[in-house]
This record gives C-alpha cells, sequence and structure tokens, in this order.
C-alpha cells in the first residue's frame, strides 16, 4: 500500500511548476512534500535523509536534474531514493542516458495529474515487488 | 568587337589584335583603314576607364552600404539588445505573475468545492431519510437547519468562486501583452540577421568555415518546439513509456 505521509522533494526553478506537482501531489493525498529550487539547493535537503521520494526537473542553472540524479546514485546513503524525472527535455538519447543514471520514471512535459498517479503507483509497485 | 569581354591570357589582348591591325592598315597604305582603327584604339582605351570608374563606383557603394550596416549594427548592440533583454525578462515575469494569480485562486477554492460536495452528499442522504419518511420530528428540525445554513452558505460560496474564477479570466491578459513583446523581439532579431548577412556578404572574401563546436547530444535544451526540433524527439508520454519498457522498465 502506498505510504501517503511519505516525504516528497520537489526539484523546479520554475515555482509555478512546483506549485502546479505541489497541488497535483496534494490531490493524490500526499501533503508532505518540500521544494527546491535546482539541484545545488536540492542536495544538501536530500541529504539530511527525512526524503522518500524525489521528483525532479532536469534543465535547471546551477545544478541540473541529470547531476543531481547521479549525485543521487552515488551517495551510499541516498543510492536508493526513488526518482522520477518530470521534464521538457523530449529527445530519445536523453531519455535513454536519464535510465541508464537510474531513474526510476521519466514524465515529458506538458503532462497531466493522471500520469504523474501512474508514474508514481508504477514506481513504488514496482519497489514493492523487489522489496 | 566585344566589349568589355573578360580576357584570358591565353588569348591576345583586344588591345594588341587593334595595334596590330592599326600598324598592318599604315603600311598598307588603306587610310580610310587606318582611320577606323585610331578610332577602335582610343574606343578600347574608353572601355578601360570606364571599367574602372565602375569598379570604384561599385566599391564606394558598398563601403557606404557597410557603413550603414555598421553603424546600425552599433545602434542594435547599443541601445535595442538590452532593451530586448529587459523586454524578455518583463515576459518571464508577466507569465510567472499570471501563474501564480491563477494558482491562488485555484488553491483557495479547491478545498471549498470539496467541502460543499461533502456536506451536499450528507444532507442528500440525511434528506433521503426523510423523504422515505424514517425520520423524528426532532431530527427533522435539526436537518432543517442544517439545510438552511448549508444553502446559504452555498450562496456565499460560490459568490466568491465567481470572482476567484474572474480572477483566473483576468489573469489570461498576460498573453496579449507578451504576444506583442516577443513579436518585437522576433523582429530585432530578424533585423539583425539581414544586416549580419550583408556584412558577411561585403567583407566578400570566403573565410575558412570554422570546425562547429562539438555537441553534447543530451544537454538539456528545453521544450522542442514543434516543427523545429523534431529528429529524435519522443512524440509524447506513450512514446516515453515504449521507450523505457524496451530497456526493460
Amino acid at each position: 500500500m502506498l505510504n501517503k505521509d511519505m516525504k516528497i522533494l520537489i526539484v523546479d526553478d520554475f515555482s509555478t511548476m512546483r506549485r502546479i506537482i505541489k497541488n497535483l501531489l496534494r490531490d493524490l493525498g500526499f501533503n508532505n512534500t518540500a521544494e527546491a529550487d535546482d539541484g545545488k539547493t536540492a542536495l544538501p535537503q536530500l541529504q539530511t535523509g527525512k526524503f522518500d521520494f524525489l521528483i525532479t526537473d532536469w534543465n535547471m542553472p546551477g545544478m541540473t536534474g541529470l547531476d543531481l540524479l547521479k549525485a543521487v546514485r552515488s551517495d551510499a546513503k541516498l543510492a536508493k531514493l526513488p526518482v522520477l524525472m518530470v521534464t521538457a527535455e523530449a529527445k530519445r538519447d536523453q531519455i535513454v542516458e536519464a535510465a541508464n543514471a537510474g531513474i526510476n520514471g521519466y514524465i515529458v512535459k506538458p503532462f497531466n495529474a493522471v500520469t504523474l498517479k501512474e508514474k508514481i503507483d508504477k514506481i513504488f509497485e514496482r519497489l514493492e515487488a523487489n522489496a | 568587337m566585344a566589349r568589355r569581354s573578360p580576357r584570358k591570357k591565353t588569348e591576345e589582348s583586344p588591345l594588341l589584335l587593334a595595334a596590330r591591325d592599326l600598324l598592318a592598315r599604315v603600311e598598307a597604305g588603306d587610310e580610310p583603314g587606318t582611320a577606323r582603327a585610331l578610332e577602335q584604339l582610343t574606343q578600347l582605351r574608353g572601355d578601360t576607364l570606364f571599367e574602372e570608374l565602375g569598379k570604384l563606383t561599385r566599391q564606394l557603394h558598398e563601403a557606404l552600404n557597410s557603413f550603414r550596416s555598421d553603424a546600425r549594427l552599433m545602434d542594435i548592440a547599443a541601445r535595442e539588445m538590452p532593451d530586448a533583454k529587459d523586454r524578455l525578462s518583463y515576459v518571464i515575469s508577466m507569465t510567472e505573475d499570471a501563474a501564480h494569480r491563477t494558482l491562488t485562486a485555484v488553491e483557495g477554492r479547491i478545498p471549498v468545492v470539496g467541502d460543499l460536495q461533502r456536506r451536499a452528499a450528507d444532507l442528500h442522504g440525511r434528506w433521503t431519510h426523510f423523504r422515505q419518511r424514517r425520520m423524528d420530528l426532532d431530527t427533522f428540525r435539526g436537518l432543517s437547519e442544517e439545510l438552511d445554513g448549508f444553502l446559504l452558505h452555498t450562496g456565499r460560496e460560490m459568490e466568491r468562486t465567481h470572482a476567484e474564477l474572474t480572477e483566473v479570466l483576468m489573469a489570461q491578459e498576460f498573453q496579449d501583452l507578451t504576444g506583442q513583446i516577443l513579436r518585437r523581439v522576433i523582429a530585432l532579431v530578424q533585423e539583425v540577421e539581414a544586416h549580419l548577412v550583408d556584412l558577411v556578404r561585403l567583407s566578400g572574401q570566403r573565410r575558412e568555415e570554422p570546425a562547429p563546436a562539438p555537441v553534447d547530444p543530451t544537454a538539456p535544451t528545453g521544450p522542442a518546439v514543434p516543427g523545429r526540433d523534431e529528429a529524435g524527439v519522443v512524440s509524447g508520454q506513450d512514446d516515453v513509456d515504449d521507450l523505457l519498457s524496451s530497456l526493460g522498465f
């Protein structure tokens, strides 16, 4: 069963996109969210160890979502954190690279509430099946 | 006789041919022929002058043109580019404001609508009990008061909802304003492009084409623009899902 109290970090450089994702998550019953505006500010938050799920954009100034993903995967404490990428980057090569870097799900913008729910459900179903 | 025709080194020059012709006619004592040959030589000399004058005129014209292009480009660089940057920043802040205004209105209304929906469902359930005559008088009095309160509350909340929806409507005005600004910036970019093309053409000499900078194929490029960036781009979420499942996801 999906834990609705899990703590989710939303990383996007546009505050409006963070607000949209936060609202969609709230509609899905996830109220425990925090925000960061790029990889650089997200990483120290993640390293506190309080987060159960990361939703990140790719193209951000400072530190991109892909670099954040790589940093997460190479940090022993965070390596297993599920990561969902929500991005406008839509090239096949990019999706393959994100997959190789260890993404758990990939959503292309523009997206909708149904897609977000499907991907989150799928990520946690798969994690449970593998646990 | 060809006028101002390009001369190849392998061919004899028209001047030399005319001089030989003149000499031959003088030697032969052909007076009308000598006069014609002399006339021809004079004309050839005039043609050369004319050609040089043409070259100078063209150079002057191009120098003036390039000066105009230079002056305009300098003006663009000094004044209009910073102006365009400010305008584009303004576009970002306008779209951001509009999105926040809309989100604030929507965030304010979603819980209210949810609450009204729940209370309406609850009251409808109890109202059905009453219609089925399964309710005593005291309970009915309570229900009646609650219904009264609910109708009043709904009326007030709908008034607020109407105001918030109007706010969402008004927030969309950014599209018109940003559209106008973006059109002006597009016109400026087109003008710069035209001037640069002119300068490259006037500078004449072909320079060696610089080697294209190496491109990272997976560096982020932002949203794909329809009709522009279609190579290797997925067509939507289904395409992404297919690709990922082909990779074992």
